[in-house]
């Protein structure tokens, strides 16, 4: 059960990633050899149930708290009895919790996503209130595939808070608190939401960022048609119920139920996963717009140590106007003017040097999550449409039997 | 003394479809439709009546072979409607149908006839055979005008359903012993458009039409006293086939409804996986896969969709009709009963001519006998011909809808097989020299 030490900053070590893993990026996959969390405990989340209690304005609210065991996996494999699991309760706003403590602790993941906080793309049988037993259930494994996928990253799996997370129910909140984690998560925000110019970023987050932005749209198009699919469908099936018996199709609609919303959530996740994405690298644009301001600040201070050293006036500026027309300044003041210059200088070309390897660390770590995601997205969304096929196929099945049946029927008419 | 007619064998109604009925309705819509293929279903049950059971004096049938439904390789005439032509003229604009007959019967001059005739002609030989024979079943013509559906008179859709509707019921008098022999037929089917506009204007003129339609009236007022049991029989079962085939056909056009909304939105489907492919470049063959898919299943749902339409949807329409028309006849029958219990009545009662009050009863009484019998053949002869095209067009749209889920199913079967060969080729692609 080895910490990996405190995560306040860019926890970039120079040796987790040499030029071998780099290229082998493809061994980082989602279950890495030894060194995920997931390898030594298994984790789920096995239950929800109903709780009262006050919330922050005193007043009765019932929630939903969500069971999560963890279990050492040696446990198991020794063949005695194995231990019950520990557990604790978790309610879906600790989850946020630990989410935004995850973004802000490490910029450069692609962290994964929650389950959707409320129903979206809901079609006619769908309920969209929360308390709801089928969207509890659905949320539930959404909830187990989070943490599934986080115990299993190579980076995340390793984060002291999250461990606590799984084990330790009640101290747990004081704890990431005090890592100070929510004064960043409202700066993270308000950066990425803030307009600035980039001269040079990295062209693939250029192109990435334009790819999260797609995935998003057209992840949400297809979610939507999709909805409007399922209701009609749906719609069908039950008129084809008011013939009678002969005809129906009333078990199969449920199972197609439960199927559809399974295909919806995978799919959802990647688009919610659209906007992590597009979060990394919108956080390499804003450290690479740091590093070109903290850049031009040096190179026009620099400027203007070499006027006031020469006296010449290379570009225009306000001051030489007025220098030109009250006159120049006295020499102690220049002497005053150039000694602050030079400080500057020495910290701007300190600035600039911090700023280029946070840069130079961030593309390298973003680029080798990015990797990962992709593979971990493709490899995901191929199983979803397999899936869906053999999803159709079940239902035309079922269709060719209903209607076989049907026949019998006709023909002893 | 009033006579009483004799009660026949009343029919029996045993459930032919075995429906795995266990109880429990599904979840109907606020419309409440009835549960048809249920364990009461009279739907598809036939009774005992036999058509020779007709042995009525007086009959008109002495030219006509009076046999059981023949088979199709026995049968001496051959009618189409085609072509439909728009007709334009000072007053309206008319469409036409060409009818085009051919024939072996000795009572028509020629062996083929072709003339066009509009929809008006075909409600005035209706008539004429309703008029002819009150208790045989006359095949219901499509109706004069859809409302519900919002179709236009003109429209390509509007005027090939009531083509097939024209066939089919000129194709059904043609079938039946009695009404095929009607001279109104002949005409209709043989004389050229200004000789039946002659013809027309002949027969029981506007007066006497009315001296019948009053009577009716006051007859159905009266009310019939002792109807024999198997008519009530059959009333009981005219109403429950009436309910039970309106419902069906609610059904299978909610159905259809549901279907094309369902077509609509499958339509956009398809290209938001075609869209997604653009994006991505290890997913794109798959996303474009299953668009392709997605796409094929429209056509094969399109397809079913119109089948729907062609074959089931028209034939329940027509058998809604066709309730009606049973129920009209079942009141004509009870009509003539009423007039000749009237009159029998009056024998004993009123202090008249009782003479020649006995001759009118006595007339009376054989055009009773001639309506119960003729009503009873045709019974038979009805039911056998709703079975069968009840059957047939459900047996059709049932092997539609297999074959459709069949379609669908092989392309996604070749999808996925696709998919699951993928690897290997690649594998194989990277091994070749």
């Amino acid at each position: 059960m080895a910490d990996a030490g405190n995560k306040e900053s860019a926890p970039i070590g120079g040796d987790e990633f040499t030029n071998t893993e780099l290229e082998n990026n493809k061994n980082n996959t989602m279950v890495e050899e030894g060194s995920t969390l997931l390898r030594r405990m298994e984790i789920s989340v096995a239950e929800a149930e109903k709780r009262t209690g006050k919330n922050t304005v005193n007043m009765q609210e019932i929630f939903t708290v969500y069971l999560i065991e963890t279990r050492p996996i040696d446990a198991i494999t020794e063949g005695h009895n194995p231990a019950a699991p520990d557990s604790l309760w978790r309610r879906y706003s600790e989850f946020e919790i630990l989410r935004n403590y995850l973004l802000v602790t490490y910029p450069f993941i692609v962290v994964p996503p929650l389950p959707e906080k409320r129903a979206e793309f809901v079609w006619h049988k769908l309920s969209a209130d929360n308390m709801d037993p089928d969207f509890v259930e659905r949320r539930r494994v959404g909830l187990e595939n989070f943490l599934l996928r986080m115990a299993s990253h190579s980076v995340l799996s390793n984060d002291k808070i999250l461990y606590h997370f799984l084990t330790e129910e009640h101290r747990w909140k004081e704890v990431v608190y005090e890592t100070g984690f929510q004064a960043k998560a409202e700066s993270r925000i308000k950066a990425l939401s803030a307009t600035f110019r980039v001269k040079n970023p990295d062209k693939r987050f250029t192109e990435m960022k334009h790819y999260s932005d797609e995935l998003q749209s057209l992840t949400s198009q297809l979610l939507r048609v999709r909805a409007r699919v399922a209701d009609r469908l749906y719609g069908v099936y039950k008129v084809h119920g008011n013939y009678g018996r002969v005809f129906s199709y009333a078990a199969s609609v449920d199972d197609m139920l439960e199927e559809e919303e399974h295909y919806a959530d995978q799919l959802k996740e990647y688009l919610f996963y659209a906007e992590a994405l597009r979060a990394v690298c919108r956080k390499h644009e804003l450290t690479q717009y740091e590093l070109e301001t903290a850049s031009s600040d040096l190179i026009s201070k620099k400027q203007q140590r070499e006027e006031l050293a020469t006296g010449m006036v290379r570009t225009f500026s306000f001051k030489g106007m007025t220098n030109k027309l009250f006159g120049q300044e006295t020499p102690e003041q220049r002497e005053a003017k150039l000694s602050l210059l030079e400080e500057q200088i020495v910290q701007g070309e300190e600035t600039v040097t911090e700023k280029t390897v946070e840069c130079e660390e961030y593309v390298k770590g973003a680029w080798v999550d990015m990797q990962r995601f992709k593979e971990q997205k493709d490899r995901d969304l191929r199983e979803a449409l397999i899936g869906y096929a053999i999803m159709q196929i079940s239902m035309c099945k079922k269709g060719i039997q209903v209607w076989t049946n049907a026949k019998e029927c006709f023909h002893k008419m | 003394m009033s006579r009483t007619i004799d009660a026949g064998v009343s029919p029996t109604q045993t459930n032919t479809i075995p429906a795995d009925i266990s109880g429990q309705m599904l979840d109907l819509d606020e419309d409440d439709d009835l549960e048809v293929f249920s364990k009461d279903s009279t739907l598809a049950d036939g009774n005992m009546f036999n058509a020779s059971m007709l042995t009525s004096p007086g009959s008109m049938v002495n030219q006509c072979k009076f046999e059981e439904d023949e088979e199709s390789d026995s049968k001496d005439i051959f009618i189409t409607v085609d072509n439909p032509e728009s007709h334009v003229t000072a007053i309206e604009t008319f469409i036409t149908y060409r009818v085009l007959t051919k024939t072996t019967r000795s009572e028509f001059d020629n062996s083929e006839y072709e003339v066009r005739r509009r929809y008006q002609d075909f409600l005035w030989l209706r008539g004429k055979l309703e008029d002819a024979h009150s208790t045989l079943i006359v095949h219901p013509l499509p109706e004069k005008f859809v409302v519900k559906g919002m179709v236009e008179r003109f429209s390509g859709d509007f005027i090939e359903t009531r083509r097939k509707a024209l066939h089919k019921f000129l194709n059904r008098v043609a079938d039946h012993p009695i009404l095929s022999c009607s001279e109104d037929f002949k005409v209709f089917l043989s004389a050229q458009a200004w000789e039946l506009t002659t013809y027309k204007k002949q027969g029981p003129g506007f007066l006497s039409r009315m001296g019948e339609t009053v009577r009716a009236v006051a007859n159905s007022v009266r009310g019939v006293k002792n109807r024999p049991e198997e008519f009530t029989a059959i009333q009981e079962y005219v109403e429950d086939f009436s309910n039970k085939i309106g419902s069906l056909d609610k059904v299978t056009q909610r159905i259809v409804k549901e279907q094309k909304e369902y077509l609509e939105e499958l339509k956009e489907y398809g290209p938001t996986y075609t869209l997604w492919s653009g994006s991505e470049e290890e997913l794109a063959e798959q996303l474009k896969g299953v668009a392709g898919c997605i796409e094929r299943c429209c056509k094969e749902t399109e397809e079913q969709v119109g089948h729907l339409s062609d074959t089931l949807v028209p034939v329940l329409h027509e058998y809604v009709l066709c309730a009606e028309t049973l129920k009209a006849v079942l009141r004509r029958r009870d009509n003539i009963q009423a007039e000749f219990e009237a009159k029998n009545e009056a024998l004993a009662t009123k202090k008249v001519d009782r003479d020649a009050l006995k001759e009118e009863i006595d007339k009376l009484e054989d055009r009773v006998e001639w309506a119960n019998n003729a009503l009873k053949g045709d019974w038979g002869r009805w039911q056998r011909s709703m079975r069968g095209d009840l059957k047939s067009a459900f047996l059709s749209t049932a092997e539609k809808n297999v074959d459709y889920y069949e379609k669908c199913l092989a392309v996604w079967e070749t999808f996925l097989l696709s998919q699951r060969t993928e690897p290997s080729e690649e594998t194989d692609r990277d091994n070749t020299p």
